[in-house]
């Protein structure tokens, strides 16, 4: 009894319950027959939500206002650059991978210096910079699509006992932030400024640094998650990110953390991830047109902020 | 002299509009007539009367993230149902406003965050729209049409339209009674709840007056495009935003300025033009809006350093 009202205070239970009733109702339609596989194709899908919502989630705790809209563009751009510098060449995954993350650096460092020194508020700062990098993957890719490497495509499209390895390539990269979060000073920093920028800058936070290193990291594992997807999608397109704007936002609040910021929670993450990709695809088992299909997303992400919502919010 | 600081909010705007207006007319000198003007400044009717809705959302500090999906959604229904039968056309974009008078009040009172449940909205209103026009279609009203492509003499149609909507708004928001309840709802809501005045009211009404203009821009767009289609103002979302932030508003505070608001929405409108006199290859068509964005911004943080140092002086 008392470890069901612990378990029931959880901000995040909330979505792995809906993920739960959404994956039974689905597989019931089928009579079971598709429950490994839509298992299997919900953790894939989930991964890159996953992976880019751990990101999101990092900045939305930094407090009202903070938000990273240039996630899409920086994805494409990745996933752009890599897949032209590896040339399908096995040789140079290593190589693609890291010049990724160094991009995903770079950005960040652009954000932040946009956001500091020009005193803009988070949402144009990032957006300005997401029209630039744009920019620059529509001029890298200049409609070509080139394939990833082997290895690397067999990689991302296969999986270890039954798990994808895109899955455990975010489990590990959850694993990572969740240490990150609840283990070290900086997690507590990030929730401290969150909670509130000046009480946090009286105690001696570096808030500045602390908020630098944030921007750095959403946009580095926005990088990633547009390598991994490039290469899991056989080439990059050029709206292949287009999507996850929305998504890394809603998988980050649906979980459970604090729009108003100071308050995360990465277990969440992944039930929002799994709960918005089974959702669509129990609409799609029903036979649902693109109409319907769209409204009643609306209606279900609606229903479970209200069931689960009620928290102190800002915004 | 003294100078308020509202005037000098709108200063910056102004002015940057009024750069970027000469470097045009620089670069293409037959810009300046009026059909140049018109052609420059067609497509920001819509997007101002988007912006004033976004503005209206934001002084009471929350955010709309389907004002996009919404304005395409009235967009289609202007196209169909208005075109053939007007009395629905009506009455569903009368159950339109009323549905966001509804989610000024959940937001309220469940002390939701806006942003996710527009967001949530943003699928409802896109998936309304594909039910309406599955693919481009529909027609626009003829009085639309005609409102929009007439030509009253000496000013284009596009330069009276925004006159007439930065008026209209100013007196509404910073004129008015109704005005002030809506920015004292955001910036302090605690002294008009204490004034005995119902914040749930007051946002109901903010949300519905923000309908009613994204209704009004949804019109004008199938006015000015004469056919519809259920992706046709996606990027107004982040256009009206950045419009807002552009024209001197603030996320939060209850700080908006109507006519700062329609300034920057014809800023953003002209940097496209901008664009394409200044022969940039279409590929950094959209990184160059961007830098513009990040220069206007730039140069407004310099004036208020400026302004600053004056008046410690």
């Amino acid at each position: 009894m008392n470890s069901a009202r612990i378990l029931f205070s959880k901000p995040w239970i909330w979505s792995f319950a809906a993920t739960v009733i959404v994956w039974v109702v689905t597989v019931l339609f089928t009579g079971g027959a598709s429950s490994l596989g839509l298992s299997q194709a919900a953790l894939t899908f989930a991964a890159f939500s996953v992976i880019v919502g751990i990101g999101q989630m990092f900045v939305i705790t930094l407090g009202p206002g903070n938000i990273d809209l240039s996630v899409p563009a920086t994805m494409t751009l990745s996933g752009t650059l890599a897949l032209k510098l590896m040339d399908v060449q096995d040789s140079m995954i290593v190589v693609g991978l890291l010049v990724s993350i160094l991009l995903g650096f770079a950005i960040g460092i652009g954000n932040y210096v946009l956001i500091k020194l020009l005193r803009i508020p988070p949402i144009i700062a990032t957006l300005s910079m997401s029209f630039i990098i744009q920019s620059t993957a529509i001029w890298t890719n200049r409609g070509l699509r080139i394939k990833p490497p082997e290895v690397l495509a067999n990689f991302t499209t296969s999986s270890l006992f039954g798990i994808p390895n895109i899955a455990i390539v975010a489990l590990i990269l959850s694993g990572i932030a969740w240490v990150l979060l609840e283990k070290t000073i900086y997690g507590r920093w990030i929730s401290a400024i969150g909670q509130s920028t000046f009480a946090a800058r009286m105690t001696g936070i570096p808030v500045d640094g602390t908020r630098l290193v944030t921007y750095i990291l959403c946009a580095i594992l926005a990088s990633i998650c547009g390598y991994l997807l490039a290469s899991f999608s056989g080439g990059a397109a050029l709206n292949m990110g287009s999507e996850y704007l929305l998504m890394s936002i809603a998988v980050v609040v649906i979980g459970g953390t604090a729009v108003a910021g100071g308050n995360s929670n990465i277990p969440g993450i992944w039930g929002a991830s799994l709960f918005m990709f089974l959702v669509v695809s129990m609409l799609n088992t029903y036979g649902f047109g693109a109409g319907f299909r769209l409204i009643l997303t609306g209606i279900i992400i609606i229903a479970v902020i209200l069931v689960a919502g009620g928290r102190r919010a800002n915004r | 002299m003294k100078i308020s600081s509202g005037t000098i909010r709108l200063i910056i705007p102004a002015a940057s509009l009024a750069l970027l207006l000469a470097a045009v007319f620089y670069m293409q000198p037959r810009a300046m007539s009026y059909t140049g003007l018109n052609l420059l400044f067609n497509l920001a009717v819509p997007i101002a009367l988007a912006t004033v809705a976004q503005m209206l959302i934001m002084a009471v500090n929350d955010l709309d993230l389907s004002m996009g999906t919404f304005v395409s959604f009235c967009a289609c229904v202007a196209a169909t149902f208005l075109q053939s039968s007007p009395a629905i056309g009506v009455l569903i974009l009368l159950g339109a406003i009323a549905a966001y008078a509804a989610i000024g009040v959940v937001i309220h009172i469940r002390e939701l965050p806006s942003i996710v449940v527009t967001l949530g909205m943003s699928f409802v209103w896109g998936g309304l729209a594909v039910l309406i026009l599955p693919s481009p279609g529909g027609e626009a009203p003829g009085w639309t049409r005609w409102l929009m492509t007439s030509r009253p003499p000496f000013v284009p149609m596009a330069i009276v339209a925004s006159v007439v909507i930065a008026v209209v708004t100013h007196f509404l928001i910073m004129r008015s009674s109704v005005g002030v309840l809506i920015r004292g709802v955001g910036g302090n809501v605690r002294s008009v709840e204490r004034a005995g005045w119902s914040v749930i009211r007051i946002r109901a009404g903010t949300y519905a007056l923000a309908g009613f203009f994204a209704v009004l821009s949804g019109i004008a767009l199938v006015g000015l495009t004469t056919s519809a289609d259920a992706n046709i103002a996606l990027r107004y979302t982040l256009l009206s935003i950045a419009g807002v932030i552009l024209g001197g508003g603030e996320f939060v505070g209850g700080k908006v300025s109507p006519i700062g608001a329609v300034i920057g929405a014809l800023t953003l409108t002209l940097a496209g033009s901008f664009l394409s006199f200044m022969r940039i290859s279409p590929d950094w068509q959209i990184g160059a809006q961007g830098a513009i964005l990040i220069v206007v911004l730039a140069l407004r943080l310099f004036l208020n350093r400026l302004e600053k140092r004056e008046k410690s002086r």
